[in-house]
C-alpha cells in the first residue's frame, strides 16, 4: 500500500533517528533528515523495488534568519510516476557550516537546481561539478535571496524614495 | 488598372522638363523614413507583441520594414523590446556600437523604457542608462497599434533629420555622455 | 608546414597531433541575441567543422528576481509576475497560481468557474503550441506556415480581451474564481474559433507533417531516451515525445479536468519530429476539451462564496457595509492567510509548472518558489546536441520551446 503512513513507517524503519518532524500539510508527506542521510535517502527511495520514487521534481532553499543554528533549509520534492505519490524532504543547515552533498550524481536535473540554490542563498553543494552562479551576474558578491538584503538596487538614481514621497 | 494608389508626396523643389531640383536633406529623409530596417532585440513578452506586429494582421512590412535584419551592420533602427537585465546591458551596448550610422533606437515597453514593474537588483532601469534612445513606447506590453505609432513617430524624426546632425557637436556630446566614441 | 588532420585519421592521434586538433576546433558563440527571437540565453559551442564537440550554456540574461519580488507583494499582485514567466501561455500560469493560493486558503471554487478556467487554459495551450510549431517551421526556412497560423493566435487574443482586457500578459481570474463571467460575445467568439481553427491547423499540417524536407531535417535530430529524459527532470510535451505518458492533468487532476475526455499523445524517439507531432496532436486534444467544456458549461456563480478573499461586486460595495469592509480589508491587506506550506502543480505549455508557497500568516508569502519546467529541461541541451551538426542544434533548441521568461524568472 502506497500511502503516507506506510512509507513513513518504512522510512523510520530504515533510517531510525535520522528522520524526524513528520507532517502532512495539504496531504503531502513532509519530513526532515540530516545532511549525511539525504543522499542515501534519495537513493533508497529511487531504487526501492515497490515505491519507485524516481523523479526529482525540485530542489530549493529557504532562509529562516530567526532560527539560530538552523537558518537555512534545503527542500527536495520527489515524485513517483507509477504510484502518483509525492513527498517533501527537508534538510536544515546552520549558517556557520553551510555544506550539503550534491544530488547531481543521482539525478542529472539536480545540477542546475543546486546552482540556483547556491546563487540565491550561498549553500555549498559538495561534489557539484560546476558550482557557480547561474542566474545572477558572476561578479555579484552577495546572495540576494537572503532576508537581510533589499529587493531594490541601492545604486539606482531615478527611483529614489525622495521622489516618491517616502 | 488601379487609380487610387497612394504615392508619397514629393518634396518642394523646382522642376522642369527632365529635372527636379530639391535639397539633398529632403530626398534622403524621404528615402530613409520609408525604408527603415529594424533590428529586433526582443528579450521577453514585448518580443511576442513585436512578433504580432510583424505578422499578417498588423503588418509592419507595409511601412518599409520588409527586412527585419538580425545583423547590426545592415539595420537602421534597433527595437529593444523587453526587459534588459544588468547582465544583458553590455551585450546591448555592443550591438548598438556595431550598428552603422545613421541609427535610431526605439525602446518598446515599460521595462525597456524605465525598468517597468521590475524595480529589482538585477534589472537595468531603462535602456537609456546605456544607450541613447529616440522613441519610447510605453505599455506592458504595448499593443501592436502602439508599436506602430512609435515607428510612425520615428519616421517623422527620420524624415526631418538634418544630414549634418550626426557630425554636429550636440550629437557628439550625447554619445560622449554614454562613453561611446 | 601544418597540415589539417583528415577526418578518417582522427581515431589514433599522437600527442602533438592532438594539440593540433584542439587548435583546429572553432568556438562559436550562439547568443545571447540570436535570430528567430527565441529568447536570450547563450550557448558556446566548440565545433570541429560543422560537428559539435561540446556545448556550454549561460542563462540569466533576463533574471528579474521574481521570487524576491513575490516576498513583498500581496497574493493578488503576484499574478502579474506569473504572467511574465511563460508569456506565450499566461492564463495557465495565472490559474495555477490562483489554485495554489486557493489550496492554502481552503476555498472551494464553483463548477462554472472551473470550467471557464479550463477553457482559458486550453486556449492558452493552443496559443503556446502555435508559437512553438510556427517558429520551428521558420527555423527550417518555411515562413509561410508561421504567417498562416499566427493569425489564429490573434483570434485567441480577442477571446482573452473579452475575458480580462489584455492580450498577452493576461492577469486573468482572481483568487476565488474569475473576475467576470463568460459573456455572450465570448461564447460566440469561442464557437467561431472552434469552427475556423481546424481547417487552418489542417492546412498547417499539410505544409509540414509529411513534408520531405521538414522530415529529413527533424527525424532523428536531438533525440533523448525516456530514462535520460526522466533523469533530467523533463516534463510536458518533451517528455511525452520520449515515450512517457506523464500529464499533470491526468495524474493529479485539478479544476475539473477529470470531467473531460481527452487523449495524451506520446512519441517514440524523443527527437524533434516527435516533439513537433506531440504538440500538434495536443492542439487537437485541446480543441476537444474546449468543445466539451463549452457544451457542458454548468450554470451557477463564477466566483466562490468567500467574501474575505474575493472582492465583492462594486454595486454591493457602494451599498452594503459588510461589502465595504471586506473590500477595504482585502485591498489594504488586513486579511491574514493561514500559516502553512503548499506545493501545487499544473500542466503548463512546457510541462509541470509548480508553485511552492510557504506562508507565515502575513499578506505576502514568506517564500515562493516557481518550479519552472524550461529551466530544468534546458540542462539537457548539451547532451542532445553534441555529436550533431550546427543546423541540427538550432532545430533542437527550437523544438524544446525554451521561453526565456520561464528560464530565468
Amino acid at each position: 500500500m502506497i500511502n503516507n503512513q506506510s512509507i513513513a513507517e518504512e522510512i523510520v524503519r530504515k533510517f531510525g533517528d535520522d528522520v524526524f518532524d513528520f507532517e502532512e500539510p495539504f496531504g503531502m508527506l513532509t519530513f526532515s533528515t540530516t545532511r549525511e542521510q539525504i543522499i542515501p535517502m534519495l537513493d533508497c527511495l529511487n531504487k526501492h523495488s515497490e515505491y519507485k520514487i524516481s523523479f526529482l521534481t525540485d530542489i530549493t532553499g529557504v532562509h529562516y534568519p530567526d532560527n539560530s543554528g538552523q537558518e537555512f533549509c534545503v527542500v527536495y520534492h520527489v515524485h513517483s510516476f507509477i504510484h502518483n505519490f509525492r513527498a517533501r524532504i527537508k534538510v536544515f543547515l546552520a549558517e556557520a557550516d553551510l555544506h550539503i552533498p550534491t544530488a547531481s550524481e543521482l539525478y542529472a536535473s539536480a545540477n542546475w537546481m543546486e546552482r540556483e540554490t547556491f546563487d540565491f542563498f550561498g549553500i555549498i553543494f559538495d561534489g557539484h561539478p560546476n558550482l557557480k552562479r547561474i542566474l545572477n551576474m558572476d561578479e555579484m558578491d552577495y546572495y540576494p535571496m537572503r532576508k537581510q538584503y533589499p529587493l531594490e538596487d541601492a545604486t539606482r538614481e531615478d527611483k529614489i524614495d525622495a521622489l516618491f514621497g517616502r | 488598372m488601379a487609380t487610387d494608389i497612394k504615392i508619397v508626396e514629393s518634396p518642394e523643389g523646382y522642376e522642369g522638363s527632365g529635372f527636379f531640383a530639391t535639397s539633398f536633406d529632403k530626398v534622403v529623409g524621404l528615402a530613409r523614413s520609408h525604408s527603415l530596417w529594424p533590428l529586433p532585440f526582443a528579450t521577453s513578452c514585448c518580443g511576442i507583441e513585436f512578433m504580432s506586429t510583424m505578422a499578417s494582421r498588423y503588418d509592419l512590412a507595409r511601412f518599409g520594414s520588409e527586412r527585419p535584419s538580425f545583423s547590426p551592420r545592415q539595420a537602421d533602427m534597433l527595437l529593444v523590446a523587453g526587459t534588459i537585465a544588468k547582465k544583458m546591458g553590455p551585450v546591448l551596448k555592443q550591438v548598438y556600437l556595431q550598428m552603422a550610422e545613421p541609427r535610431w533606437v526605439i525602446a518598446i515597453g515599460a521595462c525597456a523604457s524605465s525598468g517597468g514593474i521590475f524595480d529589482t537588483y538585477s534589472v537595468l532601469q531603462g535602456i537609456d542608462r546605456v544607450i541613447p534612445v529616440d522613441v519610447y513606447v510605453p505599455g506592458c506590453p504595448p499593443r501592436p497599434e502602439q508599436i506602430l505609432e512609435g515607428i510612425m513617430q520615428l519616421r517623422e524624426l527620420t524624415h526631418n533629420e538634418s544630414l549634418r546632425r550626426r557630425n554636429g557637436d550636440e550629437y557628439q556630446a550625447l554619445l560622449a555622455s554614454y562613453h561611446i566614441q | 608546414m601544418e597540415t589539417l588532420i583528415a577526418p578518417q585519421n582522427k581515431g589514433n592521434l599522437t600527442k602533438d597531433e592532438k594539440i593540433q586538433y584542439v587548435n583546429e576546433l572553432t568556438t562559436l558563440n550562439l547568443g545571447p541575441t540570436h535570430p528567430a527571437t527565441h529568447g536570450i540565453f547563450q550557448n558556446v559551442l566548440t565545433m570541429d567543422g560543422e560537428n559539435i564537440i561540446a556545448a556550454e550554456q549561460t542563462v540569466g540574461y533576463i533574471h528579474r528576481a521574481f521570487e524576491k519580488i513575490a516576498e513583498r507583494r500581496p497574493f493578488y499582485q503576484i499574478t502579474t509576475l506569473t504572467d511574465r514567466m511563460n508569456y506565450c501561455s499566461s492564463p495557465i500560469n495565472n490559474m495555477g497560481w490562483h489554485m495554489t493560493v486557493e489550496k492554502l486558503l481552503g476555498v472551494e471554487i464553483p463548477k462554472r468557474a472551473q470550467y471557464i478556467r479550463v477553457i482559458m487554459m486550453e486556449l492558452a495551450r493552443i496559443a503556446d503550441h502555435i508559437v512553438c510549431n510556427g517558429i520551428l517551421g521558420v527555423d527550417t526556412g518555411a515562413f509561410t506556415g508561421f504567417l498562416y497560423i499566427y493569425e489564429q493566435r490573434e483570434v485567441i487574443y480577442e477571446i482573452y480581451e473579452q475575458m480580462c482586457g489584455a492580450r498577452l500578459t493576461t492577469n486573468m481570474g482572481r483568487v476565488g474564481g474569475m473576475e467576470r463571467d463568460l459573456s455572450k460575445e465570448s461564447i460566440q467568439k469561442i464557437n467561431q474559433f472552434l469552427k475556423t481553427f481546424p481547417p487552418v491547423l489542417r492546412e498547417f499540417e499539410k505544409l509540414f507533417n509529411r513534408n520531405r524536407i521538414f522530415m529529413d531535417r527533424t527525424i532523428d535530430v536531438g533525440g533523448i531516451s525516456a530514462e535520460r529524459a526522466m533523469n533530467y527532470g523533463f516534463t510536458g510535451p518533451n517528455l511525452r515525445a520520449a515515450g512517457v505518458d506523464y500529464d499533470v492533468r491526468v495524474m493529479s487532476p485539478y479544476s475539473s479536468y477529470e470531467d473531460f475526455e481527452f487523449d495524451i499523445p506520446i512519441g517514440q524517439n524523443g527527437d524533434t519530429y516527435d516533439r513537433y507531432m506531440v504538440r500538434n496532436e495536443e492542439m487537437w486534444q485541446s480543441l476537444r476539451i474546449i468543445e466539451q467544456a463549452l457544451k457542458n458549461l454548468p450554470e451557477g456563480p463564477y466566483y466562490a462564496d468567500a467574501p474575505q478573499y474575493y472582492l465583492p461586486p462594486k454595486q454591493e460595495v457602494y451599498r452594503s457595509m459588510e461589502a465595504l469592509i471586506y473590500h477595504f480589508k482585502i485591498v489594504m491587506g488586513e486579511i491574514d492567510a493561514p500559516v502553512g506550506e503548499v506545493y501545487h502543480t499544473v500542466e503548463g505549455g512546457n510541462g509541470e509548472l509548480g508553485f511552492y508557497l510557504i506562508s507565515d500568516g502575513g499578506r505576502s508569502p514568506y517564500r515562493l518558489h516557481f518550479r519552472r519546467p524550461c529551466f530544468i529541461y534546458y540542462q539537457a541541451y548539451p547532451e542532445m546536441c553534441v555529436g550533431s551538426t550546427i543546423s541540427d542544434a538550432i532545430l533542437t533548441m527550437s523544438s524544446l520551446n525554451v521561453i526565456a521568461g520561464e528560464l530565468d524568472a
